[in-house]
Parts: C-alpha cells; structure tokens; sequence
C-alpha cells in the first residue's frame, strides 16, 4: 500500500506539471485585459504603460517559469519564514503579485479560507449527517412513504438551482420575517457568546442552502448502495443465523454499504475549497469561490492561474486519498 | 397667536442648534456602505476601476474636490488658484496652490508641499504603471516654493490648470510611507498600497483585499466636528439588485453604490420603504458611434482605416440622420435606464454651460422624415423591404459590450431601423474584452470592425477640453498608432481640428463654452456621433442616512465626512 501510494504520488507531478502548463497557455490565449474595468477617461497610452508595469504581454515561456518558481521556490520559502527558517534573503523573493490588488496572491487565498471552510465545508458535513440516515431508511424502508419523500427532497435539491433557493431564503428570511442577515460578514470575531450567535445566524441560510443540495446527491447514492448490499446472500445467512435486525443492517449491510460512498464524499472534498461560486456570491461570504470569480471577470490572471492550480493538486491529491481509502476499507481490493 | 408662534420659532431654532452641537466626531456610530464590485486595493494610483478610487477617496485628500454642482472647493488647499487671485500664471503655464498649514496626516506628522510634489513624482515616474497619468498631462515639473505653497508647471499654456490634484482621482499621498514605492517597485509595497496614511476623515482598519474594508475615523482630521461616524465597513461583492436590496428591502446596508436594476425591480424594492433612490447626472452618454471607413474584411490591414476608404453607405450623411431620426429615445429611456437616464441629443450634456440646444429636434421620433430623407438621397426598399442603392444594401452590423441593459437597447434599435428599411445584425462582445486594448483581438472598440457600436463615455472633472480632443483627426485609431485613440467615428475635419486647437489657447470660460457648443454641434450635425441617453449616477441611501448628496463630478464618497444619521 506505502509502495503503491508513493508511485501515485511520484506519477502525480508529471500530471500536475502538464496540468499547470496548459491552464496556463489557455489564460494566455483568453482575451481579456487587467486594464479593461479602468474609467473609459484613461487613456490607451496610460494603460499600456499600466499593463508594462503589470508585466502583461511578455513571452509565455518567461511567465510561465517566473510563475513556477514563485509558486514551488518562493512561496515555500515565504511560509518556512513565516515559522521562523529563513532560507535565503526575503527581499529577493518575487512571489505572485495579483494584477488587481498588487498583493500576494497567497495572503489572498489564506485570507478567504476560514469562510469557506466553515460555510462550504459546515455545509458539506452537515449533507453528510443528514445524507447517509435518510439513505439508510429509504433503502430499508423501500417504496415507503418515507423513501418517497426522501426522493422527493433529493430530487428538489438536485434540480432546483442553489442561486434559487439562495434567492428565495434571502426573500422570505431576510426580507420578510428579518431572522437573518442577507450578508456575510467576515470581519465578524467570535469571541463571546453574542458573537457566536451572530456568526451562526449569518451561516444558517448559506449552508441551508448547500447541505441541502449536498445531502441530496450523497443521499441517493446511500440509498442506492444500500439496496445493493440488503439483496446480497449474507444478509440472508446473518439472519439466518437470527441477528437481530439492528444488528444486521447497522453492522453488517452499512458498513458493507459506506464503501463506495465514503469514496464518493472523498471526491468530493475538493469542491468545497473550489467554493461554491453562485451560493458564496449570493450572500457575500466572498471566499475561495468568490475570489475565482472576481479574478476571471478582472483578468487578473495571476490569480486565477494559482487558484485553479492549487484546486488541480486538491483534485489529484483526494483522487490517490479516496483509492487508499477503498483499499483501507475494503481488504479485497489490494494494489500491490 | 402671535405668541405661540414665536414660541415655536424659538423651539425649532433650540433644536437646531441642539443637533448642531450634538454633530461630534464620531457620534453617529458605525456606516455600512456596499460596493457590488469589491475593492482591490486602497491606492488609488494602482488602481483597476472606480470602485477602489472611491474606496480610497475616504482616506486620502486632494488639494481640491468637485461638489456636487460641479464647483470646486479647496480641500488641502487654502483657496482654488484662478487668474483673478494671481494662483494661475498670466501665460496659463504655471499654477500656485497655497495648502492649509494645519493639516496634519492621520500618524500625526505634519501635511506640507513635500508630499505634494513627490505624489507627483510618484505617478508621474514612467514606470509606475500610474492609472492619473492623464491628470498629470504636460506637467513640466512640480515645485515646493515654501512649506506650505506648491507651484506646478506645464510646458504648455493650459486654460484648465486643476488636472493634478483635483478631485478623488488624483489625491495626496504621504511621502514618508511611499518614498521607496517609487516607479517599478510601486506594486511591491503591499502594506503601502493596503493602508495608506492619509488626511482625509477615515483610517483603514482592517483591510481585505476583494471582499470588506473597514474604516475608523482620522483623529486627526482637520475639521474637529467631522466625521459624524465613528466607523465605516464597505462591503463588497455579490450583484447591484442584492446590494441594492439590502439598502432598500432589508435595510442592513446605508449606502449602495452603482445601481443597475430594470426600473420595475426597483419600483418593487421601493415599495418597502427603508431607502430612496438618488441620482445625479454627470457627462455620461450612452452614444452610438458610426463607422464612416470601411470595415470590410476583404480590406486585410486596411480594414476600418481612412486608406480602407469611405464606408459603403455610412459614409452618406442622408443614412446617419435617418438612422438617428428613427431611434425613439423615450421608449429606451423607459425600458432600460428609468430614474438613471434622460433623452440626449449632445455628445457633450453637461454641465450646463456646454450643453447645446441646436439639436434637440432628436427628442422626438420621426420615422416618416427619415424615410422621405432616405427616398431623396436614393435608397429605395428592394423586393424584401431593405433599402439599396447601386446594389448596396442598408445591412448594419451593431456592436456592443454584453450587458442586459445594452442588448434591450440593440433589440429595440433594430425594430426602429426595420421600420425605415434598414437591416440590423445585432453584436455583443464581453466588456473585458471590447473595452480591454488587446492588441490581437479583433473585437475591441478601438478597432470597430462594424458598422455601428454603443458604449457609454464621459469625462473626469467639468472640463471637456480633452474629451472633446478626442474627435480631431489625430486621435483616429490606426494601426500605425497600434489602434490608440479616441476617434472611433474616423472623422477628420480640418474645421474642428482649428477649433479644438483654439480651445487649448483660450483662458476665458464663455469662449470655451462657445467653442465646445460649436464642436458639439458639428458632431451631432454631422451624424458621426448618435447620441442616445444621458446616463446618471445612481444609487440608494437609507432613510436614516442625512446630508447625503450625490456627486457626479467627483468620488460618490468625496463628502462622506458630511453624513449624519437621522433619528
């Protein structure tokens, strides 16, 4: 298993090397230009110069290697700082500067990552928890009226769009009854009870409305690998044997049942740093999501490189996790 | 009687002077203000749209602000420099602004002439990739003449001197946090750029770049009684109905800038009652350009160039005015602009002093002198109802940015042009991209390879001098000039040329009204230019918000230190 995962990982960065190389030839072939959202009164002679200073239009060799060593030498070295290692002398370092905010671009990313790991992550938890009950009892409880609401549910959640029932919670909730607020605040500081309850109410209607189209995609699968394991012959032999029922679906078919779709929540985990674009936008919680969005439509194409770079490793990275797993759980598929 | 009502003379009078006093820094709490586009960085110098100018315009000061009449109000300066009071040199070469000797920065180190002219150095550097550099056009050098007066000289005689320094596109920066941000390392200096040190009524406090800025007021402000709020947080993100919608429906936001909603969605979130809609008109106009070269792609590298040749049939004066005689500029206004758009017929609106009358027979629709107008000049409808001549069809290529608002206007445009018989293909290219000044991309504005485009320009401060420079024949877009230049029309008059070239000479403010009138009329008559729409600025402000006016000339927020709360 160490010996299979250590390939993986070795096979990994070829695939990443590729994968950097053509996001980064496909930005370069984008139209688009970092000076375009600048007033129509600049001049075209000021923002050529602006672009100059951008460093936009040089050769995409020159870029793409400036980008690499700021992304694998610079970056690296800026966080061993940050602990205390020095390596080399800091102010030589060209890390990568976004063209909208002239910033790091990392101190960017870092930035947004506690909002979306709490909302988008929060949300994907709470789909798990409320997912895999429901999954268990409509498989159980086949064609009952409990399964039909189940599917009724998941099927809303699957089919009507998050920037709907975004909309339709900010509607009722915030507008009508005002319970909540329509806007994330993420400058809020939870450092006593009142500053938790406002962290809450301002997480209730964003992750609502992401556990729902969550746990309507995990559950189905629950459901659907339940019904697969509850026909298998050694349920019959476990009752047989007379195991209470408890005891036969909780232990036995569950646990047989989670396998494929512990695989599935493990592919999924990327998408929760990837943001979820439309849900972050409507309420402003302005995370990972957000910032892809504000860099593509600024042409800011630094960071956009990075972001959809780092989410590429994310991908790769839970793809080898999710294969161990498998293996892990399931000691009849062995890779060596 | 008599009695009484002095009575309540005296009460009201009471509590005048009762809320007056009560006007202390800082006693009105906190201002949440939303920004559908957030703020990237809080340089205004570095920065990529108007969103963080305005941003930054609560931090940073210039010598001079725009009010909202379109007059000038020294700021950091003691007076506005004119002839009259000896600030403006007889030759229009040099002007002298006397600074405020009791301004400090909000660290507390004094305000003086140094950090006036190295801001000017700082943008002026070449290398800086500074966004004002047009403010800064034929500025020779900048000069501290004694610790608190600043004497700036062009190298060419300017009429209108107050480029540098006026308004939020130009302020003051401080020199000790950005003497070594200068030229190429300007962009390095994250911490500079984050969190400038400024004289103006707020402070950053917490900054994060795309997503919130919040503010706390400059303890150091030179007015003691200002700002009324102690702090301000800026929002950014989401959309103009959802910022607009927390203004006026869930009343969590005070301010929210930039409104773009269809008229009939506002009216529901009016409904509610917590805000009101404000607007002020400024220069902008939402214009269709027309393209009097040739476009045609058979040309290769002349295409859309005065070598190209004339335009097939735009080059006809007859076809641009029946074109602009068909648009029914009620029914745009209506559809898609509401509060935020009047009916034009100047390329130069405002203010009003420029603004022509000679044209304001466009107002109303007239399709059946546009038709008899296309008749005389000889483009008869063919056998499918579309007009030619010489076997040239009236067969328009009409291209815009995407947006909803404009693709409403295009589709509305193109039924008023099949009415006279003209054919329309309709166009729309991302905004980034038309707007962006990519060389390799075929679809800019400046290249105009169609027959027709719309956009919205206007411009900075209240002086059209250089705007109205836009349209003499050296600012045609070729590529020999690699396609810069505003001259989008390609119209080339030795006429205009003459009279924008006297307008650089003339000192006098009615002679350069007349002058711009004259340029104005020129245009418009000539049908090089179609304007539509007079857009306004337009944005909601809660209920409780007090002595908030909006500026079309200068930074929404340039007078933020002016608002109150109502109880």
């Amino acid at each position: 298993m160490l010996n299979y995962t250590l390939r993986r990982l070795l096979f990994a960065i070829p695939t990443l090397l590729v994968i950097s190389f053509i996001i980064f030839v496909i930005l370069d072939l984008a139209p688009g230009d970092p000076t375009g959202n600048l007033p129509l009164t600049i001049p075209a002679e000021v923002r050529a110069k602006i672009r100059e200073s951008l460093g936009v239009g040089e050769p995409i060799h020159i870029a793409y290697f400036k980008w690499l060593r700021g992304f694998f030498v610079y970056e690296p070295l800026h966080w061993l700082d940050q602990i205390g290692i020095t390596i080399g002398d800091p102010s030589e370092r060209a890390r990568i500067i976004s063209y909208a905010t002239r910033g790091p671009v990392f101190d960017l990313i870092m930035e947004r990552i506690p909002q979306t790991l709490w909302v988008v992550g929060l949300s994907y938890v709470f789909g798990i928890l409320i997912a895999v009950p429901i999954g268990v009892i409509s498989a159980y409880k086949q064609y009952s009226w409990f399964d039909q609401l189940g599917t009724f549910i998941s099927m809303v959640g699957f089919s009507v769009p998050t920037f709907f029932t975004g909309l339709l919670m900010i509607v009722i909730f915030s507008v009508q009854l005002q319970w909540f607020p329509s806007v994330y605040d993420t400058t809020l500081e939870v450092n006593s009870w009142d500053t938790f309850m406002l962290q809450v109410r301002q997480m209730v209607m964003p992750v609502t409305v992401l556990a729902l189209y969550n746990a309507s995609q995990i559950s189905r699968f629950m459901r659907a690998s339940m019904l697969d394991n509850l026909t298998q012959d050694y349920v019959r032999t476990a009752r047989a044997k007379g195991m209470a029922e408890k005891v036969v679906v909780l232990t036995h078919v569950l646990r047989n049942s989670l396998i494929p779709v512990v695989t599935v929540i493990a592919l999924g985990i990327p998408t929760i740093f990837s943001g979820a674009i439309i849900t972050e936008q409507i309420f402003r919680v302005n995370g990972l999501g957000q910032l892809l969005i504000i860099g593509i439509q600024g042409s800011d194409f630094p960071l956009v490189q990075t972001l959809t770079f780092i989410f590429a490793i994310l991908i790769v990275l839970f793809n080898l996790i999710a294969d161990v797993i498998y293996g892990i759980l399931d000691p009849r598929i062995r890779y060596d | 009687m008599r009695k009484l009502k002095t009575l309540i003379m005296a009460t009201a009078a009471a509590s005048t002077f009762a809320t007056a006093a009560l006007a202390e820094r800082g006693s009105d709490g906190n201002l949440n203000i939303a920004y559908w586009q957030a703020v990237s960085i809080l340089n205004p110098y570095l920065s990529g749209g108007t969103k963080d100018i305005e941003a930054s315009s609560l931090i940073l000061d210039p010598l001079a602000n725009y009010r909202p009449d379109g007059s000038m109000e020294p700021a950091l300066a003691t007076e506005i420099p004119t002839i009259e009071n000896g600030g403006v040199s007889e030759d229009l070469k040099s002007i002298t602004w006397k600074l405020r000797d009791d301004v400090v920065w909000s660290d507390g180190t004094p305000f003086t002439s140094a950090d006036v002219v190295f801001s000017a150095n700082y943008c002026l550097d070449p290398e800086g990739g500074c966004n004002a550099a047009s403010n800064f056009a034929d500025v020779e050098s900048v000069e501290a003449v004694d610790e608190h007066t600043v004497k700036i000289n062009f190298s060419v005689a300017k009429p209108f001197p107050y480029g540098p320094f006026v308004g939020a596109t130009a302020p003051v920066i401080q020199e000790a946090q950005f003497k070594d941000c200068m030229g190429a390392k300007a962009p390095e200096c994250t911490e500079a750029n984050f969190g400038p040190i400024g004289t103006g009524p707020f402070v950053v406090d917490e900054f994060r770049a795309n997503d919130v800025v919040t503010y706390k007021a400059n303890e150091n402000y030179r007015d003691p009684a200002q700002p009324a709020f102690a702090t301000v947080v800026l929002k950014g993100g989401g959309d103009s109905a959802a910022t607009t919608r927390s203004v006026l429906e869930t009343g969590e936001f005070d301010y929210a800038w930039n409104v773009q909603v269809e008229p009939e969605v506002l009216d529901q979130m009016m409904a509610a009652g917590k805000g009101e809609i404000i607007s002020a008109f400024g220069t902008s106009v939402e214009r269709l350009m027309v393209q009097l070269t040739n476009p045609d792609p058979a040309l290769g590298d002349k295409r859309a160039t005065i070598e190209g040749g004339p335009h097939p049939f735009l080059s006809d004066k007859a076809v641009r005015q029946a074109l602009s005689m068909a648009i029914d500029r009620d029914i745009l206004v209506e559809v898609g602009y509401g509060p935020n758009g009047q009916v034009t017929c100047n390329v130069l609106p405002a203010p009003e002093i420029y603004a022509s009358t000679a044209n304001d027979a466009c107002k109303t629709q007239d399709v059946e002198g546009a038709k008899a107008l296309l008749d005389e000049a000889g483009w008869v409808p063919g056998s499918d109802g579309i007009r030619e001549k010489d076997g040239v069809r009236l067969s328009i290529l009409y291209q815009t940015s995407t947006n909803s608002v404009r693709q409403g206007t295009q589709a509305l445009i193109k039924q008023m042009w099949q009415e006279i018989g003209v054919e329309t293909e309709l166009r729309n290219i991302d905004a980034g991209v038309f707007f962006g000044g990519d060389q390799s991309s075929p679809d800019t504005f400046q290249k105009f390879f169609a027959d027709i485009e719309m956009y919205t320009n206007n411009f900075d401060g209240t002086d059209p001098e250089a705007y109205m420079g836009n349209w003499v024949c050296s600012e045609i877009p070729s590529p020999a000039n690699q396609w810069i230049g505003n001259n989008m029309p390609r119209f080339c008059s030795e006429e205009y040329n003459a009279l924008s070239a006297e307008m650089g000479k003339t000192a006098s403010i009615e002679k350069r009204a007349e002058l711009a009138k004259k340029m104005n009329d020129m245009l418009m008559q000539e049908y090089v230019i179609i304007p539509l729409i007079h857009r306004g600025r337009v944005s909601a402000a809660s209920n409780t918000l007090g002595n908030v006016v909006l500026n079309p000339w200068d930074s929404e927020l340039a007078f933020a230190e002016e608002w109150t709360r109502l109880d």
